[in-house]
């Protein structure tokens, strides 16, 4: 177990702080993350939420130190957990971290779970090589754990292996995995995109009930504004690999002030309403080797001036005095409609 | 007529954006764009060009002809000096029968050359054609097809050329060309069969069937130029390959014969003499080696830059 | 009806499983599509919606004749598409076209967009004022730069390509457009794009869509008529707001309300279905839904229900009269607007 010193009161759970990661390609750098932050409190939900090249799943992987080095490298900022700095540890230190503080599931649960071993049995290994249990009790717990996400009759099917259980029950053997050092932070990344809505459903209550049983921290990121809705306390909205909006859920839903989040609002379409008018957002997310210069979002934005928005940089600024803050010059023009 | 294109132009930017990324065209520019920056591509390029002209125009390095002016007397005479600049007028010395070493290196790249690429233009060729059938087409001809290659995969290739080359004494280059292109073909046709496969189903070829297209076009316009990248890169390796081949068999005395001049004949002849005049041997093996390893790595280049998650 | 454009009558494709490589022996069958009959009018949207494995795929197949059936007809201007002879079939092409699901691998890499949006022409003959010509102008209608025609697909951002493929399977004409799941690869903001381009060709050039997608909210936005499929059949078939509105099967409804909807401060708990879709291989005697369903009772496991206008309150089952304001074929034993959970 690591030893981390009692962080002092006040300390979130996570802290992410001007996280910067580039891609260095063959002829060209991709800046993937460009001074992300944001924070984590206990117990708390918080999505992330982007479409596809916005750093969202990048940033996460940067968190958990799974990129892979080369051709991803951190180039910047801060990760802390409870105060303790992640990025500058050496890799074995950072693996005391990875799985027992802060765990994390994958859109394509086949592919994470190795197709040569019994589900029961990779369960099993996490507790084997981080707990030092006894094979026996190993085993125990791992059918405890697959009860846990409700997998059914979970003690044979231990015996099986990933290819045998459906899309819905690999999503949460990979859950069961993640749970097995009790985490004090999970990163959901997109855990539900390749699952159908029924299944999905089911995936979400039971990311919920666990969250509510065990206290932990919840990421949950994904592009889908509809699941976000449904189970996050709150939303950090990400776009070229920057944070440009972050707000309470309602808040953010009822009165968004970045033009991007307006922009995704209002394009999407929703099965309550009939006949919704959408109004899509002008071209498409940026290339993230020639990011805009600017605000990244100004080429695709109805509200961009030829005064400041192809110059200057929006920092992100509390413009409510309540803790929403968007990276927009003209924030309270988008709040005032 | 510039006014309406004008204000289209503008509006197609500004409802789907206006980048387009970079100006680059089909795979094989962008794969052309990355090999321009690799040295083992230039490396390896110029010394097949340097061979290439070897076989194509020895003219250009000796005035004598094949197993020409040659003199017994003069037989395994040492170059003066190992220094070929430095040797005057016989650089690399006489062989075995007193011909001028240097110019029977020259007229040995022909040989060589020319087999490795009859034999894998032959077995190119048969394999485009057989797997492509066989890929594309499926079901009693993809069996028919896999069947007679897996006979001629069972035949181990060595002992097939070699049963077949003494059975038949008297063959010249293209005779033996020919033996081993319709040796060679299986190990190609199989990838490519599999290329085709894999692009067979591919959804552009699905949306070419429902535009109406037929067999042929769906063939040549959407499953060759995708299927065909491997098997180009694989064919390049594989001339070199056909070329030590082509010397093994020389060597063990059942390729080519006198009076046809190839490096490996001239690698078979030093081995008796090697031990008091190494540089019989020496020198055809520097130039067959740097031929076979010259193709071996274009052919790496060439598959590095074809493959884009390497990039 | 003698406005439908397309009529499908009691489509089914069985595709055998097989065991062996030599000796090959059929070893079961899934059941893709298993009886599927629906009509598609003029000028109309019909969302096809359904989760996966409920056959939907196959069925846009079959109805491209990329397919033959195993039985039933589909029937194109009241010309059965599975009698047409190969040349027949080419000239069919022209009048039913298709937009696929993934812009990344549906346009053939090593061709320009020039060649790619021409193919057809190539194909069936050039058009009046020349390909060039033509191909420009489809660009241009589908909102891309028409002086892009030399460049090539992966220079292009996924919604470009999708307005690439929809170029495409515009330039002959067409009067039927099957959409497999066009916008479902896209991301949030480029959907939107595309749905609302759809919406305007359908408009400009009176096209006849049949929509298939996973997704709920976009089925509503786009469709006039939706058919909700499980297991190679349809449950429910009706207007966009009856189905939207006024589910009467129960299968219906627990879609519906799963679905997630970007509204923090809408209430009400989702009816979160038990298991997973059983295999198509085996679906469950009677009523294929009736392993999930909380109404399931002793008679849906016997008799299959029909796609049919029921009395309200249900046939045979006069429990809770039921209120079905909006009648429509709806194939449960016990279909009801109300939800009731047992």
């Amino acid at each position: 177990m690591t030893n981390t010193t009692d962080p002092a009161p006040g300390t979130p759970l996570l802290q992410v702080e001007d996280l910067r990661v580039e891609f260095r390609m063959r002829g060209s750098t991709v800046n993937a993350v460009n001074g992300l932050s944001y924070t984590l409190a206990e117990g708390e939900t918080l999505a992330i939420l982007g479409e596809s090249g916005s750093g969202k799943s990048v940033s996460a992987q940067a968190v958990m130190g799974i990129l892979d080095t080369p051709p991803a490298y951190v180039t910047g900022g801060a990760v802390r957990f409870r105060g303790t700095e992640l990025l500058g540890l050496p890799e074995k230190k950072r693996r005391t971290y990875r799985g027992a503080h802060i765990a994390m599931i994958f859109q394509d649960a086949l592919s994470a779970l190795n197709p040569v071993h019994r589900v029961g049995d990779q369960i099993a290994e996490m507790l084997l090589v981080h707990r030092g249990m006894s094979r026996g009790d190993a085993r125990k717990r791992a059918i405890e754990l697959m009860e846990r996400v409700r997998i059914p009759s979970a003690g044979s099917r231990a015996n099986d292996y990933p290819h045998q259980f459906s899309g819905g029950m690999r999503q949460r053997v990979m859950i069961a995995m993640a749970l097995a050092l009790e985490p004090d932070v999970l990163i959901a990344d997109e855990p539900t995109t390749a699952l159908d809505v029924t299944v999905q459903a089911q995936i979400m209550k039971l990311l919920r009930d666990l969250q509510d049983e065990m206290a932990m921290g919840l990421i949950l990121i994904t592009h889908d504004l509809g699941v976000v809705a449904d189970v996050a306390d709150r939303i950090v909205v990400m776009y070229a690999g920057r944070v440009v909006e972050q707000a309470e859920v309602r808040e953010l839903y009822a009165r968004p002030a970045h033009p991007y989040t307006e922009g995704l609002l209002a394009s999407v379409p929703r099965v309550d309403v009939r006949d919704r008018a959408l109004t899509p957002i002008k071209g498409s997310p940026p290339n993230l080797a020639a990011i805009p210069s600017g605000c990244p979002f100004h080429p695709r934005c109805p509200r961009a001036r030829e005064e400041r928005c192809p110059d200057e940089v929006p920092a992100l600024r509390d413009v409510t005095g309540t803790g929403h803050g968007s990276a927009c010059h003209y924030a309270e023009e988008v709040l005032g409609g | 007529m510039s006014e309406p294109i004008t204000t289209t132009d503008t509006l197609a930017v500004a409802q789907t954006g206006s980048e387009v990324s970079g100006a680059s065209a089909s795979l094989w520019s962008d794969a052309w764009r990355a090999l321009r920056r690799r040295v083992v591509f230039w490396l390896s390029v110029a010394i097949l060009l340097f061979m290439g002209l070897l076989a194509v125009f020895p003219s250009l390095f000796t005035d004598r002809g094949v197993n020409d002016r040659c003199d017994v007397r003069f037989a395994k005479h040492t170059p003066s000096s190992w220094n070929p600049f430095g040797a005057g007028g016989h650089p690399f010395g006489f062989d075995t029968h007193g011909c001028d070493y240097w110019a029977q290196i020259v007229h040995g790249a022909r040989a060589p050359m020319i087999v490795g690429f009859v034999v894998t233009g032959i077995a190119l060729t048969l394999s485009i054609t057989l797997g492509s059938l066989s890929g594309y087409f499926g079901r009693w001809l993809d069996a028919l097809i896999s069947r007679i290659t897996d006979i001629f995969f069972g035949l181990p290739l060595v002992l097939g050329a070699l049963v077949i080359l003494t059975a038949f004494p008297d063959h010249g280059v293209w005779t033996m060309s020919l033996v081993l292109g319709v040796l060679w073909w299986p190990t190609m046709t199989r990838l490519m069969r599999g290329q085709v496969l894999s692009v067979r189903d591919a959804d552009y070829v699905q949306a070419a069937r429902m535009l109406g297209a037929g067999d042929l076009r769906i063939m040549v316009r959407h499953i060759l130029p995708n299927a065909v990248a491997p098997v180009f890169v694989y064919a390049m390796l594989n001339v070199g390959v056909v070329i030590g081949y082509e010397a093994t068999l020389d060597y063990l005395g059942v390729g080519l014969q006198y009076p046809t001049v190839s490096w490996g004949l001239q690698l078979s002849q030093a081995q008796d003499v090697f031990t008091d005049h190494p540089y019989l041997l020496i020198y055809p093996a520097v130039l067959l080696t740097a031929t076979v390893l010259s193709f071996l790595l274009l052919g790496d280049a060439v598959r590095d830059a074809l493959d884009p998650k390497l990039r | 009806m003698a406005d439908e454009i397309l009529q499908v009558e009691n489509l089914v494709k069985h595709f055998p499983l097989t065991q062996g490589i030599v000796f090959k022996r059929q070893v079961g069958q899934v059941k893709a599509v298993d009886g599927v009959s629906f009509g598609l009018r003029k000028g109309e949207t019909l969302g096809l919606v359904g989760e996966s494995g409920c056959g939907k795929s196959t069925l846009a197949k079959l109805l491209m004749a990329l397919e033959r059936p195993t039985s039933g007809s589909v029937r194109f201007e009241d010309q059965d598409v599975f009698a047409l002879s190969r040349a027949e079939l080419r000239r069919l092409r022209r009048r039913v076209q298709m937009v696929l699901q993934d812009p990344y691998t549906s346009l053939n890499p090593r061709m320009t967009v020039g060649d790619i949006v021409g193919e057809p022409f190539a194909i069936h003959g050039d058009p009046e004022g020349g390909r060039r010509r033509r191909v420009r102008e489809l660009l241009e209608v589908v909102g891309l730069d028409p002086d892009h025609v030399n460049r090539y697909p992966h220079q292009f951002s996924g919604g470009q390509r999708q307005r690439i493929g929809i170029a495409r399977a515009l330039a002959l004409r067409p009067d039927v457009i099957i959409c497999d799941e066009p916008v479902s690869a896209l991301d949030v903001s480029v959907q939107a794009q595309v749905m609302n381009l759809l919406a305007d060709l359908q408009k400009e050039f009176g096209l006849s869509y049949v929509f298939i997608a996973h997704d709920l909210a976009v089925v509503r936005h786009i469709s006039d008529r939706v058919a909700v499929m499980y297991l190679g059949k349809i449950v429910e078939l009706g207007d966009e707001e009856q189905i939207y509105d006024h589910p009467t099967h129960p299968y219906t409804q627990a879609l519906l309300s799963a679905v997630p909807v970007p509204d923090p401060t809408r209430q009400g708990t989702p009816i979160v279905l038990e298991g997973d879709v059983p295999s198509p291989t085996n679906p469950p005697s009677g009523c294929r839904f009736r392993t999930r369903c909380w109404k399931a009772r002793d008679v849906c496991a016997t008799d299959e229900p029909l796609l049919q206008v029921r009395a309200p309150g249900g046939a045979g089952d006069g429990e809770d009269g039921g209120t079905s304001g909006s009648p429509h074929p709806s194939a449960c034993h016990f279909a009801d607007e109300k939800i009731v959970r047992g």
